[in-house]
């Protein structure tokens, strides 16, 4: 059976260059998850995460640098207010706040890369696709 | 030269656009001078035979309020629509989906449990709720069907222009009006109004300090609002950043913050998700760096119902559309 899609929003300085090493690295991570690469974590707008879901996606990802390390200073502070208040909004909406995912991995991690993809699989693949009706 | 036949139609909507139009005042004579009305149910007895009885396109506009929620509405405004060379939304029921679409959270069955027995006020001991038939003697009572969705007007027919606001203020109608009899519009689809947020022509912009940092969320019965100051900065959320401007500021002057009822600015396809990032990014940027994850949640816990507050005019024409049919 085809796994349901999930969407990543890698931040351009860290998250993609940490997905970049996960495929130098030879690391597994599932092939449902598919990369957007965004300036910034910040740049996520909600209406994004929303269009994903609505195109089909079952989950989103949004992985931006760790705390303190924002090439903008200050963007991935921002992505995580937003985050949550977003999951919170989804969940009145009906849609499980697990389907959206905000984590940090930076340029070097490939390893957590991979860790946080395998997750977010396993998640969604246990919550089931998001059939919406739009 | 005959002149431009108009005809107004309510939905579901709660009668205040019909005062909108009552509210043109003196202007109202303008109006009737330069158009013949031809249909307007709530003012003048018109019947729908008679609409039926006109040619295709042979109503000039059509002024259409209220968001779509039954057969009978989808029926009529499908009759105007082929009547008409022009149809607008009028109001943010018609141009949004408007306090009506709140309901969109729920779906009928839960509406009329609610409704028809939930109620502390209702007296309905056999539990008796609204069928599109039913069989009384001999005779055969129908009602059109409600629906599990309330839909914005443009979801059921082709929308030419939309005119925002609860209720639409009388400038923005009257320019509309113009606009329409000096064939001065602006592209198909367009909102008659201006394209600029709420933020640009509040008469509190000038208080507003150059960054805005939200700490303690304050609803507007907890304090006495400053009269002047910015309620993003007295901790009050207004959604005058991601709102089209255009109502008056007529909350903003009756000293509450905006809640949205004119919709986005041009481009923006989701007003809510808008609204929400707008808030998100101010709410806790003060020492934002030094802050836990726990304590970041606090911050964004203090908003109590963020779907029902960022969505509360426009969840039928958001993204989503309505609450997840589970």
């Amino acid at each position: 059976m085809k796994e349901p899609t999930i969407v990543s929003f890698l931040c351009n300085w860290c998250s993609y260059e940490g997905a970049d090493k996960a495929g130098n690295a030879r690391l597994n991570y599932p092939a449902n998850i598919r990369a957007v690469r965004v300036m910034c974590s910040g740049r996520v707008d909600p209406e994004f995460v929303i269009q994903a879901f609505i195109d089909g996606a079952s989950g989103v990802l949004i992985l931006g640098c760790h705390p303190g390390d924002c090439h903008y200073k200050k963007g991935n502070y921002k992505a995580l207010r937003r985050a949550y208040l977003l999951k919170k909004t989804l969940k009145q909406l009906g849609i499980e706040e697990e389907r959206v995912r905000l984590d940090w991995v930076s340029a070097g991690e490939g390893e957590r890369f991979a860790r946080v993809a395998n997750e977010m699989a396993e998640t969604i693949k246990d919550l089931g696709p998001l059939k919406l009706e739009v | 030269m005959a002149k431009p036949k108009v005809a107004f139609y309510w939905n579901a909507s709660c009668g205040g656009c019909e005062e909108a139009i009552v509210d043109l005042a003196e202007d109202i004579l303008k109006v009737v001078q330069a158009v013949d009305i031809v249909f307007w149910p709530v003012a003048m007895d018109f019947k729908k035979r008679d609409v039926e009885a006109m040619n295709d396109g042979e109503i000039a506009v059509s002024f259409i309020n209220g968001a779509i929620r039954t057969e009978e509405q989808k029926e009529m405004v499908k009759l105007l629509r082929s009547k008409s060379g022009l149809t607008i939304a009028f109001g943010s029921c018609a141009h949004l989906g408007g306090i009506p679409g709140l309901a969109n959270f729920w779906n009928r069955e839960t509406i009329f449990e609610r409704v028809y027995k939930g109620v502390p006020s209702i007296a309905n001991p056999e539990g008796v709720l609204p069928k599109t038939k039913t069989q009384v003697g001999d005779k055969q009572l129908t009602l059109p069907e409600f629906w599990d969705t309330v839909h914005t007007l443009d979801q059921v027919i082709d929308v030419d222009y939309y005119i925002p606001g609860c209720a639409p203020p009388p400038d923005i109608i009257m320019d509309a009006i113009n606009a329409i009899l000096e064939g001065k519009l602006p592209e198909k689809g367009s909102v008659l109004a201006p394209d600029k947020s709420l933020c640009d022509t509040c008469p509190r912009a000038e208080t507003k300090p150059e960054k805005i940092s939200m700490k303690e969320i304050k609803r507007p019965y907890e304090i006495k609002a400053d009269p002047e100051k910015c309620f993003l900065v007295e901790g009050i959320i207004c959604l005058g950043p991601s709102t089209r401007s255009g109502c008056g500021e007529r909350c903003i002057n009756a000293n509450m913050p905006c809640r949205g009822c004119f919709g986005p600015i041009k481009g923006v396809r989701d007003h809510g998700a808008k609204s929400l990032s707008a808030i998100a990014s101010i709410l806790g940027i003060e020492d934002e760096e030094k802050m836990t994850d726990e304590e970041v949640q606090k911050q964004i816990d203090q908003i109590v119902d963020p779907a029902g507050l960022f969505y509360m005019y426009s969840l039928p024409s958001s993204l989503l559309r309505r609450k997840k049919v589970v």
